[in-house]
């Protein structure tokens, strides 16, 4: 199969189990089950080439700009650790059917697993080392979900979030390392990587790189100093436990310092800081693991030890100890990962995992007895027993280990790693299933179905087999050595075997069992010393840290950032202006370009009410309605200036706007206070005036500065200007960019104001469906009300105007290619003859007239326009591309046909749309319980036989 | 002329932020309408002044000012008032929603905001 299907099929196995969830608990695992199989089929139709020395290799190029390409490469020892990882998944699959309860659920725990086994498997298949690192962040988020997955439980979140920030920030160093290492070589292809260890190891970056890179295995696989993690991932459930932390994430990094071992491995910095991290972690795992009392945190422990003494193996750097790290991996998977099922099983039926509260179990789970037994005897490293075998072979590589010129250190220290392993094996044992039967179990404990002790039995098979018959496992043991070694060294001569002769390891062998006994008989008084001494917790540790992050971010970021907006606003203006005159002062200004031009006392006096409004504005803002006129004679004015200035288009809309704009705001003001009180000190408004001086200055500043000289480029308005009607066909240069050069600008522009037209319509909706609604009904006008709701006069006047509008802006529309006018503006002016309509004859009589309802008129322009765009793909020009012709109809003149009118016509409905929209939806909040509204367009109407409004109680 | 323009929008900008620095909706909202007029006008200016040349093809005109300012300048128009409204309307719902019209999070003190009151 090919190695795409390997790495893919578990992601895309990931969506069936959410949907087979209806379907049953055991559809669901079998679903999984079988996706999980077929991977696992799959990867052993490779075996044949894999056993023939062959490198299967699958690739697609992805982005080859960045180096990151879609390859994937399977050798002996990606094949090894896809193995374990499919393999020890179907057991543990199997083994979750069982375990989880009928309030798990089952869907969303396989789904993450998937998805989890997917990221795996990529990391061990993957080619390139950007796209390893993708599928190893992957495993972070994944391992995530599932260690929080009780949700309930506190210590499941907390233990989840641990080991997302201890590996993810792990990642994060690993990231930095290999694109330094990537950098190196000038290639991202782990093939290409492993062929250059010499250039590599002389580069000056490679420390650094090591350094990142060993951090982030380290995080992965829980060696000290980031070893805290694990213990604390144990909350969550046993068969995340058993696949996450014994068989496959915990070996993620033991599988990339394998996978880097031929360009890293071999210099001094690797030895010492792969070697003393390793056997810290062993050491310090072992002892920690003898006196936990929690199974599970035991066998955490037992873990991390474990995995330090497989890091100590590969940091010795010779091809000896990486065949025993090969080997041990093999074995631990095997031996733990059975372990971590028994646990389950023991909690499962005596609900404790405290080995306090259990003991005398052996009678009463016999089965579970064996099988714990076995395993923790392999752990133990007793004869006949796989943990023997490699265990043998660790005490004989550190008997050669020379770390710190001190020949005994190694040694010495890796026996008591073994003799405290050998312990808490014994202890396991001895603690859980010996001892008298008591009756003070939480639950009664017996056997489990064999649908659950039988995943833990099967791999008790492989335990005994390789135990006994070692030379089975050595061709395998053997390939998967000679993928980590590749060129860097040669195989070594040593046969896996159980007797090796009266060597050194097997007396240190025989110290540490018979120390593990003797240790276990002074347990007691062992542990009330351990109890007495002083210990760093890892947890409050990491917490005080976390915490002190958070403080110091919230000492930089709050005094900026404290969620006032007038701060913010303060700060941004103050900076924009002071990185502006830094600009300007440090940069050349050149003399003007052009000589001022004089201005007419019309132009003055404009200026003059211009400036009399805005500074009226500012003095008379607290009263709100009066503030409000000033502004309408500020855009009033705005419009007027556009109109001297050349700019017709621009006026027309302004002043359109501003109607709209005006009618809005009072809308709005009649919920909103009348006034603004007095609030901010003296002190305060005098700051606020100093930093708007100078934000005014400053922008005055920049733009004397810039209308007396011209642009440092030349504009693209020429091409405009020339192109205008010899390609869009139209002479008004303005609408022709808008419809035609830049449409698509334009087209992003109305869905933009129809987004925001709808948005206004939804916070309508939410305001009216809460609790605001009643208020909004029942409120008193604080203004005085006119008598005439609807005056007569002013009915008459838009009934009569209502055609004349609509003229107007037809004709706008229609003359906007070629005089002053366009789509907008037209848009604008219908929609101020509807508003007229609303305002005169109320909302209920002009809403009960309305055809199309507003949303659609929106949705009519944007589709509008997008169907003119793609209709220039039939004739293969790119979206919106304009076509025009001359027609001419007799008796009329000559005119013109041009696509960008129906384009136009887009942007016509969508301003139509999205204006009414937006009024109405403001309008609509007006409404009162107690207020009359008529259902004819005027209060008195002489022609009306029936009752005038005022008497009749409906029409709302 | 120059002189009244540039001044114009440098009065205009530093009203506007007058108001945007209030503590009120309200006034927060003129404020911003107020930059927009400058910012509208400065945009616009970057096409130069010229009067009485619009940029509507002719024959036997050969000076039109620059187009490309005041196309971009429309949009900007239309858009700010789509936007206008969206900061009136979450003002407003704001306000129906707390009775408080104040731009920023107010302090809570105990005898305006009794306890478990959102």
């Amino acid at each position: 199969m090919s190695l795409f299907f390997i790495v893919a099929l578990p992601f895309f196995g990931a969506l069936l189990p959410g949907l087979m969830n209806p379907a049953g608990r055991s559809a669901c695992a079998g679903v999984t089950f079988t996706v999980t199989l077929a991977a696992f089929v799959g990867l052993l139709t490779n075996l044949p080439a894999i056993l023939a020395g062959e490198v299967v290799t699958a690739g697609i190029d992805w982005m080859p700009a960045l180096g990151l390409n879609f390859t994937l490469m399977l050798d002996g020892l990606g094949f090894f650790f896809a193995l374990l990882i499919l393999g020890i998944g179907l057991l543990v699959i199997a083994y979750a059917r069982q375990y989880l309860s009928r309030d798990d659920n089952m869907g969303e725990f396989f789904t993450y697993l998937l998805l989890f086994q997917g990221a795996m498997v990529g990391i061990v298949l993957s080619d390139n080392i950007l796209l390893l690192l993708i599928f190893w962040e992957l495993t972070s988020l994944s391992s995530f979900l599932l260690i929080g997955y009780w949700k309930h439980l506190p210590a499941g979140r907390q233990g989840a979030r641990m080991a997302l920030a201890v590996t993810g920030m792990g990642g994060l160093a690993m990231i930095g390392g290999m694109l330094i290492l990537g950098q190196i070589v000038g290639s991202y292809d782990l093939s290409v990587i492993l062929q250059n260890r010499e250039l590599i190891q002389a580069d000056p970056l490679y420390l650094p790189a090591l350094i990142l890179i060993l951090t982030g295995c380290f995080a992965k696989s829980a060696q000290f100093p980031f070893h805290f993690w694990l213990p604390h991932a144990m909350a969550a459930p046993t068969p995340v436990s058993a696949y996450l932390h014994s068989a496959t994430m915990v070996k993620a990094g033991i599988f990339l310092m394998a996978r880097m071992w031929p360009v890293l491995s071999g210099t001094t910095e690797w030895f010492i800081i792969v070697t003393t991290a390793g056997l810290v972690t062993m050491v310090l795992g072992a002892v920690i693991a003898l006196f936990k009392h929690d199974l599970k945190a035991l066998l955490a422990f037992s873990t991390v030890s474990h995995l330090g003494l497989i890091t100590m193996l590969l940091g010795t750097g010779t091809a000896f100890g990486a065949m025993a790290a090969v080997f041990h991996i093999l074995n631990h998977a095997t031996f733990k990962a059975a372990l971590f099922m028994s646990a389950g099983i023991i909690d499962h039926e005596a609900h404790t995992r405290d080995i306090r509260r259990l003991g005398g179990l052996r009678s009463l789970m016999p089965v579970t007895f064996v099988i714990v037994s076995l395993a923790a005897l392999s752990m133990a490293g007793i004869p006949l027993l796989n943990g023997f075998l490699s265990k043998e072979m660790m005490l004989e590589e550190a008997n050669h280990t020379v770390l710190f010129n001190s020949p005994w250190l190694v040694p010495v220290l890796a026996t008591v790693g073994a003799l405290f392993s050998a312990a808490y094996s014994f202890r396991l044992i001895s603690h859980v299933f010996f001892g008298p039967v008591r009756d003070d179990y939480p639950a009664k404990p017996h056997d489990p179905p064999a649908g659950m002790w039988l995943p833990p039995a099967l791999l008790i098979i492989p335990v005994i087999l390789i135990g006994v018959a070692p030379f089975l496992a050595e061709p395998f043991v053997k390939l998967v050595t000679a993928a980590v070694l590749g060129d860097a060294a040669e195989m070594p001569s040593a046969h896996l075997k159980l007797w090796h002769g009266l060597v050194p390891a097997l007396y240190m062998s025989i110290i540490a069992v018979v120390g593990g006994v003797t240790m276990l008989a002074l347990f007691k008084p062992a542990l009330r010393i351990w109890d007495a001494l002083p210990r760093p917790e890892a947890k409050t540790i990491f917490d005080a840290l976390v915490g002190a992050t958070v403080k110091l971010s919230q000492a930089l970021i709050l005094p900026l950032h404290n969620g006032a907006f007038t701060r913010y606003a303060a700060i941004g203006t103050v900076t924009i202006v002071v990185a502006g005159y830094y600009a300007w002062s440090t940069g050349t200004v050149g003399a003007p370009m052009h000589a001022m031009q004089t201005a007419d006392p019309v132009l003055i006096s404009g200026w003059g009410m211009l400036v009399a409004a805005t500074i009226g504005m500012v003095f008379l803002h607290r009263n709100r309605f009066l503030s409000l006129i000033l502004m309408g004679i500020v855009g009033l004015m705005v419009s007027i200036g556009f109109v001297f200035l050349s700019a017709p288009d621009l006026a027309m809309t302004q002043f359109t706007v501003e109607v709209v704009t005006i009618i809005l705001m009072l809308l709005a003001l009649n919920f909103l206070p009348n006034r603004t009180p007095v609030e901010s000190t003296v002190l305060r408004r005098m700051r606020d005036v100093a930093v708007a001086v100078a934000g005014g200055l400053a922008s005055f500043g920049l733009a004397y500065y810039y209308i007396l000289r011209d642009p440092v480029s030349t504009s693209i308005s020429e091409f405009h200007l020339a192109n205008s009607y010899k390609g869009g066909g139209g002479t008004n240069v303005v609408n022709v960019i808008l419809v035609d050069f830049r449409g698509f600008d334009t087209f992003g522009e109305i869905i933009v104001l129809s987004i925001a037209a709808l948005l206004i319509y939804a916070l309508t909706e939410a305001l009216l469906s809460g609790p605001v609604r009643s208020r909004l009904l029942n409120r008193e006008p604080d203004q005085p009300q006119a008598g005439g709701v609807h005056p007569m006069m002013m009915v008459v006047l838009t009934r009569v105007m209502m055609p004349v509008v609509m003229m107007v802006g037809f004709y706008i529309f229609l003359s906007g290619h070629n005089e002053p006018g366009g789509g907008f503006i037209a848009g604008l002016i219908v929609s101020i003859g509807v508003v007229m309509q609303y305002m005169a004859s109320g909302f209920s009589w002009a809403s009960a007239r309305l055809r199309y309802p507003y949303h659609g008129v929106i949705g009519a322009g944007v589709l509008a326009a997008g169907f003119t765009g793609i209709g220039a793909w039939f004739v293969d020009k790119p979206f919106l591309t304009s076509d025009f012709t001359y027609v001419r109809i007799p008796p009329f003149e000559k005119f013109e046909l041009a696509t960008a009118a129906l384009f136009d016509v887009g942007v016509f409905l969508s301003v139509v749309g999205a204006v009414m929209l937006s009024l109405e939806s403001f309008s609509r909040l007006a409404r009162r319980s107690e207020s009359i509204e008529s259902e004819y367009p005027m209060d008195i109407d002489p022609s009306r036989q029936d009752q005038p409004p005022q008497a009749t109680q409906g029409g709302v | 002329m120059e002189f009244l323009i540039a001044s114009a929008i440098g009065v205009m900008t530093a009203a506007g932020i007058y108001l945007v620095l209030r503590l009120r909706t309200f006034p927060v909202i003129l404020g911003i309408s107020l930059l927009t007029y400058a910012v509208n006008v400065f945009l616009f200016t970057s096409g130069r002044v010229i009067p009485g040349a619009p940029p509507v093809l002719r024959d036997n005109v050969t000076t039109y000012t620059d187009p490309l300012p005041q196309a971009l300048v429309l949009t900007a128009i239309v858009i700010s008032f789509g936007m206008t409204a969206v900061v009136v309307m979450m003002g407003l719902g704001a306000f129906l929603g707390s009775d408080d019209d104040h731009v920023d999070d107010q302090p809570d003190t105990p005898q305006d905001k009794p306890e478990g009151s959102a």
